[in-house]
């Protein structure tokens, strides 16, 4: 079962949610975490396991043979992006606008332009007892996240054996990095905060998620902050909120040391047994 | 003119209170929203939309099931898996389409058109404070998050050069993809927004790579900072030995959730203990800028 961690908001508390409640299952099944927010990773800093693997991810982009090209332009009138440009006598391609997508490449009549790799990003996998650990990393430059998230998830789906559940921390927002982090999870789990800001973005959330026909439950952090709106918004959307968690400045100090909260807050263990619950009833029934 | 852009690396650090508060006492400013797949500005500024503008960029492939010949070239060399068949012929999946038109120029029977897309608006407002803020917002899913936030910046130059504004100030998005490289291009100042837990300084070190590539000059607002004192050290020391100033450290302060649920800036909030804060904030920036 795929379980995408989400929302519309930044720093509401998706990795915390993904890294305690991955282990906190990991100690009765297993499971795979994949921090899927490839541009700022951060479930790794709460990871203790030894490193399994390390790879290097690449993505294809075209590759100006000057002796092979007549000049004809074909390559820049395909592309969409901008990304290979006709400058006179030279083929100019600009990788950083390239959606590798190969049409220059594969309708160049003369073979002018083979497509070569590139890096895009690095992924490294972990082992901490029961839980396998994934993290995916852009290279600082990169501009597109997306094919690194959809690479991971090919990665997970070709390499690893199935566990019980398979949690992804998602990145934030609503574009098209969220889209490739959630377009195949059976779950989508949104995080939001009890303000105004949360708020919004939850709503955001719930219509890129609806679009994409995702069944949805809420976690709502911090709670004591804000006001109560957000669970008059989840009653009026039918959305089920699964765990309410308190806004308390220890479990703020442990996640800035990088460390678990669960075993140390006993109403956040709670929240999490809660949700496992409802994910294990959902399991079943799929089953 | 000049172009102060604020991000963090990880959300949720404070990056809009701030901006807020600055927009709160900034003269000569033009305030530009380029968080656009999660713009939230607008709910303290509260404006009032005086222009807004649909925004096209890039196209999606339609297949006409009247001239599809189901032939099925058209799924095969799709890199994004968007082509799949449905019934007699094909059709393409909107949400993970990325636009390329390989599959329109290589179709035999001429079936696959690629029309614009809308995939957001832009808007020029006055807010209840009386400047005026630049503003978009993306539609859910849609890609081509850079290209708005490169709109949202150009109209927030073009306004600021026409009302004879000296600043312009942008309220960054998460992250160091695309929208985060478009909103730093061009940009004179960036203010780093940052909280001393680890993912708040990993995250501000990797964003702070890409002003380096830009050679931004930069300052650091360490919000939260009594979170926690050690990583706070570090963050102080990673920005001296990088050169970027120490604008401010804000203490952890309920006050930042409380004036967002008012939606109030925090220095309409509590004046007497923010207006004195901010002004200074601004203060130092603008006397990095001359």
């Amino acid at each position: 079962m795929k379980i995408a961690i989400a929302s519309g908001k930044g720093g509401t508390g998706k990795t915390t949610l993904a890294v305690n409640l991955a282990l906190r299952a990991a100690e009765t099944r297993n499971v795979v975490l994949a921090d899927l927010d490839v541009e700022e990773p951060n479930s790794a800093i709460f990871i203790r396991g030894d490193k399994t693997t390390e790879q290097r991810f690449f993505r294809a982009v075209p590759n100006w043979e000057k002796e092979a090209c007549t000049l004809c332009g074909k390559c820049a009138e395909v592309c969409q992006f901008n990304a290979v440009v006709k400058l006179g006598e030279t083929i100019l391609v600009l990788p950083q606008l390239c959606h590798s997508c190969f049409a220059c490449s594969e309708l160049c009549p003369v073979n002018a332009l083979p497509m070569r790799n590139t890096p895009l990003g690095w992924l490294r996998g972990y082992q901490q007892g029961r839980l396998v650990f994934l993290e995916s990393k852009l290279d600082v430059g990169e501009e597109m996240a997306a094919p690194l998230i959809k690479q991971t998830i090919s990665y997970m789906d070709e390499k690893l054996s199935r566990p019980e559940f398979q949690f992804r921390d998602c990145p934030p927002g609503t574009a098209c990095p969220v889209i490739a982090a959630t377009s195949d999870a059976d779950l989508v789990l949104l995080v939001t905060e009890p303000t105004p800001f949360g708020l919004y973005d939850l709503e955001l959330a719930v219509e890129t998620m609806r679009q994409l026909d995702k069944s949805m439950a809420v976690v709502i952090n911090r709670w004591g902050i804000g006001d109560g709106k957000v669970l008059r918004f989840c009653e009026k959307e039918q959305l089920p909120v699964w765990a309410i968690f308190p806004n308390q400045r220890k479990i703020a100090e442990l996640y800035s040391q990088g460390e678990l909260i669960y075993p140390e807050v006993q109403e956040f263990r709670e929240g999490l047994d809660a949700i496992l619950a409802r994910l294990n009833e959902l399991k079943e029934a799929s089953e | 003119m000049k172009e102060i852009v604020i991000i963090s690396g990880k959300g949720g650090t404070g990056k809009t209170s701030v901006a807020a508060a600055l927009a709160t006492i900034a003269s000569q400013t033009v305030m530009a929203d380029c968080d656009v797949d999660a713009a939230d500005l607008h709910l303290i500024l509260k404006p009032d939309t005086r222009q807004s503008e649909a925004f096209f960029s890039g196209v999606k492939a339609v297949i006409d099931p009247d001239k599809c010949s189901a032939c099925g070239l058209c799924e095969a060399i799709c890199r994004f898996g968007a082509i799949s068949h449905q019934g007699m012929h094909y059709a393409v999946d909107r949400l993970a389409c990325e636009g390329c038109g390989y599959c329109h120029h290589i179709c035999p029977v001429d079936a696959i058109s690629l029309p614009e897309q809308q995939v957001g608006h832009s808007y020029i407002s006055h807010t209840k404070l009386g400047s005026q803020l630049v503003h978009a917002k993306l539609e859910a899913g849609a890609d081509n998050s850079g290209k708005l936030v490169a709109k949202v910046k150009k109209d927030a130059k073009e306004l600021a050069l026409k009302t004879g504004m000296d600043y312009v100030w942008v309220d960054g998005s998460p992250g160091i993809g695309c929208p985060v490289i478009s909103s730093l291009s061009g940009a004179d100042f960036v203010l780093l927004v940052t909280e001393p837990t680890l993912s708040g300084l990993g995250d501000m070190q990797r964003v702070h790579q890409l002003v380096e590539q830009f050679k931004i000059p930069a300052g650091c607002l360490i919000n939260k900072a009594d979170i926690n004192p050690e990583v706070t050290d570090r963050i102080k020391d990673f920005i001296q030995e990088k050169g970027i100033l120490l604008v401010d450290e804000i203490p952890y302060d309920e006050d930042f959730p409380h004036a967002i649920t008012l939606g109030q800036s925090l220095v309409e909030f509590n004046p007497a203990k923010w207006r004195p804060r901010f002004d200074r904030i601004w203060q130092i920036v603008c006397k990095e800028l001359t």
